[in-house]
């Protein structure tokens, strides 16, 4: 049983003077997500739908023509813009359902390790692009 | 963690049937959660039978009714009967709302009586809030100011800036809203809650309020502010009518303003 003022257990630690950031941030990169989702979508859709039938029949020109239309500046920037706005807005998320849900000594290493594997999956992704388009 | 089977006092077991026996062909069944510490068991939830050609028209009626007539022992909080002092909120058919102006017959069937959700219980339909309550001194919802009051009268307020009070000073502090909201129930110890927070916003929004700044950094907090995740039930759930969700989405967007 505490003996503390429930006031003084309200209270706390005080304020954490943060939160509006973390808020902000994920709104802004859900809206960033909307074009950038949209386009890679109709990007990849129109790429299967054209001569598709022909093309699948010969091993790796799939590749071949994926590859190619990656390797394209613009298509390579979006590119590296999708992947790191994913992550970030990914771990941004599931931050706050950690948050949410999980009590106790778990949260914090929780916290911790989907950052780092957020980190570590963007940068593979960013590499990726990158070998191909260098 | 994940607990996957209930605490003790959330199994809920069938309670004793109280008979209405006036003959009366307006018969509607009450069934209540009671829960009495000094027992040592586990809650039950009494049926009562109440005759509604007997009994006033709303659920508050019924209550008064079944304690004054039928069984002494059912505890409830009431005092105004006309919804303005929030005493009698507990959930009724499955929402949270003020027993007094809850009429018997919006309910379809048996109206099924619980406390507010997720709080602790006193004893019956008594929730525990003095936590919820130190959440309200902990916004000091009180006008602050360094210049002092005019000597010779009051502080003055233009029209348009007394309307943004409008749809705020409303507010009983029934906390319906805070206990309908799931956020609340999973972080409510750091969390303030729908209800705390319009409360907070009152008086972000009052003009004659000098203390803006200071209150922002008070509530410039995950937990304490951002908590909220529109889930909108304080909103739907309100018996006043008021938009609690609103006012915390106005913070947000000052907490943005005074940033960007």
């Amino acid at each position: 049983m505490s003996l503390r003022t429930p006031l003084s257990e309200v209270r706390g630690h005080g304020s954490a003077k943060d939160g509006t950031h973390h808020w902000w941030v994920q709104r802004l990169s859900g809206v960033a997500l909307i074009p950038l989702t949209i386009w890679f979508v109709f990007s990849v859709a129109c790429m299967v739908g054209s001569d598709a039938s022909l093309a699948a029949t010969v091993v790796g020109s799939e590749y071949v023509k994926f590859s190619t239309w990656a390797a394209e500046p613009f298509n390579a920037t979006c590119l590296i813009l999708l992947v790191a706005t994913s992550f970030h807005h990914a771990q941004l998320g599931v931050q706050v359902v950690i948050e949410d849900y999980i009590h106790g000594a778990l949260r914090t290493p929780l916290l911790v390790a989907i950052k780092l594997l957020a980190v570590a999956f963007a940068v593979g992704g960013i590499l990726a692009v990158l070998k191909i388009a260098l | 963690m994940a607990e996957f089977s209930l605490p003790t006092n959330s199994k809920i077991r069938e309670g004793q049937v109280w008979k209405a026996n006036t003959g009366g062909k307006n018969i509607k069944e009450f069934r209540i959660y009671r829960w009495n510490e000094d027992s040592g068991e586990t809650p039950q939830v009494d049926t009562y039978e109440v005759d509604l050609d007997e009994c006033g028209p709303m659920v508050l009626d019924a209550l008064i009714k079944i304690k004054n007539e039928v069984d002494p022992t059912l505890t409830f909080r009431r005092s105004c009967r006309e919804g303005i002092c929030g005493s009698c909120a507990m959930n009724i058919d499955g929402l949270n709302t003020l027993a007094c102006t809850k009429y018997i017959s919006e309910i379809k069937g048996k109206a099924k009586i619980y406390p507010l959700p997720h709080m602790n219980v006193v004893k019956d339909l008594v929730p525990d809030l003095k936590h919820a309550y130190a959440q309200l001194a902990s916004v000091e919802p009180w006008i602050k100011t360094d210049t002092p009051a005019p000597p010779d009268g009051e502080r003055l307020q233009s029209p348009e800036d007394r309307k943004k009070l409008d749809g705020l000073y409303e507010c009983i502090l029934c906390f319906s809203c805070t206990t309908s909201c799931p956020s609340y129930w999973w972080n409510g110890d750091r969390y303030l809650g729908p209800a705390v927070l319009l409360q907070a916003y009152r008086w972000i929004a009052d003009s004659r309020d000098e203390y803006t700044g200071e209150r922002l950094d008070a509530l410039e907090d995950p937990f304490r502010l951002f908590r909220c995740h529109t889930i909108m039930n304080c909103s739907n759930t309100c018996p006043k009518g008021l938009n609690p969700a609103k006012a915390i989405a106005e913070i947000k967007k000052l907490m943005i303003e005074r940033k960007v």
